[in-house]
């Protein structure tokens, strides 16, 4: 139970992270709330293995904050090849 | 019960998504706004017990094409707006498409019925044969290398070469090039 608790949780806070995506006036909030969102994601795959009895799907959730780091990277990036241009 | 629950929730955040990617106008939210999308359509595919679609959704679609749009988009000019065109047909055809769709889904066997045709037609020979004749302990190692390796041969060329394009459009420098030259020769 304690398991479906969580994730009543997890998927709470997806949706102020969705929300702070969409309305963000500027573009970090948004790098920030989608980074968030891959590790709310993460962590939402490890309750669910758990509270499905089938705690083998751990590794999914470790690659997936691992491609989310990877996004997160490649958009920031992004932002610094575009200050350099305005320069 | 719980399973559907989790389920119709990850799909309304994929509609609150979906939303919000034809609401805004600058590209670079709209990338970062798909790479949400596929985040949640991974989730979906773990909670429908698809671990393995999973993991290449995430790898493919949150991973590596995020990474690509993002270079598309710092490839394009600055200061254009995404300009929302005639919206009727498109509105028409999405329409038709999930109409079409629902028929169909109508008519599909049930979630993890055992007596659906796909688990009829070849797969049990596949279980029961294919350890004995090539020798591997993974069936679907067997299925992918073995039984499908023309096809998979095939993929991988498919794959490769649509690399090979999207590194040839992402890297090329010749029209700045060009430019830069031209201004050389103004001066």
């Amino acid at each position: 139970m304690i398991f479906f608790i969580a994730l009543a949780i997890l998927g709470l806070s997806i949706l102020f992270c969705v929300y702070r995506a969409a309305k963000g006036p500027t573009p970090f909030d948004r790098i920030l709330s989608i980074s968030s969102i891959g590790t709310i994601m993460a962590l939402g795959i490890a309750v669910h293995g758990f509270a499905f009895n089938r705690p083998d799907f751990v590794d999914i959730a470790l690659m997936y904050i691992l491609l989310n780091f990877l996004g997160t990277i490649a958009i920031l990036k992004f932002y610094k090849m575009k200050g350099k241009k305005k320069v | 019960m719980n399973f559907l629950i989790i389920n119709f929730f990850l799909i309304s955040i994929l509609l609150l998504t979906t939303f919000y990617i034809f609401k805004t106008t600058s590209l670079i939210s709209i990338v970062a706004l798909t790479g949400i999308f596929t985040l949640v359509c991974a989730a979906i595919y773990v909670n429908l017990d698809a671990v393995d679609v999973a993991f290449t959704e995430a790898a493919v679609g949150s991973g590596i094409s995020t990474i690509l749009m993002v270079m598309a988009v710092a490839k394009l000019p600055e200061g254009k707006k995404n300009q929302l065109l005639n919206l009727f047909p498109s509105i028409v055809l999405s329409v038709s498409i999930v109409i079409v769709l629902m028929l169909i889904i109508a008519n599909l066997p049930l979630l993890g019925d055992p007596n659906a045709p796909i688990h009829l037609h070849v797969t049990p020979e596949y279980i029961k044969e294919s350890k004995s004749i090539f020798h591997i302990p993974n069936v679907v190692t067997n299925i992918l290398a073995s039984y499908r390796g023309f096809d998979t041969l095939g993929e991988t060329i498919v794959i490769f070469t649509a690399g090979l394009g999207v590194i040839v459009l992402l890297t090329s420098n010749t029209l700045n090039r060009k430019t830069k030259f031209k201004k050389k020769v103004k001066k």
